[in-house]
């Protein structure tokens, strides 16, 4: 018969663990909202219609500025603030 | 080949963006935690001093009016002294408490930058309205750093001044050269596109 012991995370690495898990969908978020509103305002993004279009124009997509935001954030930020706060829990 | 004004806005919010993102992460984590890694100190503050620095290019290329240059150079000193002085603490190399003065200086400066050189009212265009909004935005907002002068390990104020970082951003972000605001745009303003 196999017996399962059950214990309870302490208080303060359950209070880790939730901001790690606020900190780790920051950026995630983030890049969901650039997306949405590039479907919810397709012709914000001029590479869907590039004919005529000048170099700004090309270059310069408000939505994937939002997106690449939240990259930035959750590749070069969020990692390894998450690892200092497992680290921080655990010590 | 300069981009149209309303790109440099959204450039900037990109920017802004990053910066609110930054400073949202630190009051969730808490400043112990944040400080582990001695680079993440520097971030924000290096941020707001290199938003500072492009405002510059924005005062020579953009010319529209007297009042538009002395707004944006002011500005970017504001901002370099804000982030200079942040970097600064963050460094140890300035002590006294009294130099966080320099980030709701920088704040309200930005938001007076903002209000001075819109000089069409609040219905004009939605550019025009924006500009009021952030403006006024950013005055409101500078109450927040001015009170952590004084309560610096409040958390509410933190978040709220994170948060308040992040609205500007969208408001950037929604800044259009010629579209309307509410179904106003005014006849002066020309015809509005995409």
């Amino acid at each position: 018969m196999a017996s399962q012991l059950v214990r309870e995370l302490p208080a303060d690495r359950a209070y880790a663990n939730t901001r790690a898990r606020v900190i780790t969908l920051l950026g995630p978020s983030t890049v969901v909202a650039g997306i949405i509103w590039a479907i919810v305002q397709p012709y914000r993004l001029t590479l869907l219609h590039p004919h005529g279009q000048g170099f700004w124009w090309l270059a310069i997509e408000p939505p994937l500025l939002v997106a690449f935001a939240g990259i930035v954030f959750a590749v070069f930020v969020a990692r390894p603030l998450v690892a200092d706060l497992e680290d921080d829990a655990t010590a | 080949m300069q981009p149209p004004s309303e790109m440099v806005h959204w450039l900037f919010g990109m920017g802004v963006l990053v910066l609110g993102l930054l400073m949202l992460a630190e009051v969730i984590v808490g400043r112990e935690v944040w400080a582990r890694r001695p680079w993440r100190a520097y971030l924000w503050p290096g941020l707001a001093f290199g938003l500072g620095v492009g405002m510059w290019p924005v005062m020579t290329f953009f010319t529209n009016s007297a009042i538009h240059m002395v707004a944006h150079g002011a500005w970017a000193q504001a901002l370099m002294v804000m982030g200079g002085a942040e970097l600064g603490l963050a460094r140890g190399r300035l002590h006294s408490r009294w130099w966080k003065l320099a980030t709701p200086i920088g704040i309200a400066v930005s938001g007076a930058a903002f209000l001075v050189h819109e000089q069409n009212g609040w219905f004009f265009a939605r550019s025009a309205f924006l500009h009021h909004l952030v403006g006024w935005t950013l005055v409101g907002a500078a109450l927040f750093p001015l009170a952590l002068v004084f309560r610096p390990r409040s958390a509410v104020l933190k978040a709220a001044f994170a948060l308040s970082v992040i609205a500007l951003s969208v408001m950037l972000f929604a800044d259009r050269d010629l579209a309307p605001v509410f179904g106003h745009l005014s006849p002066l303003a020309g015809p509005s596109h995409r």
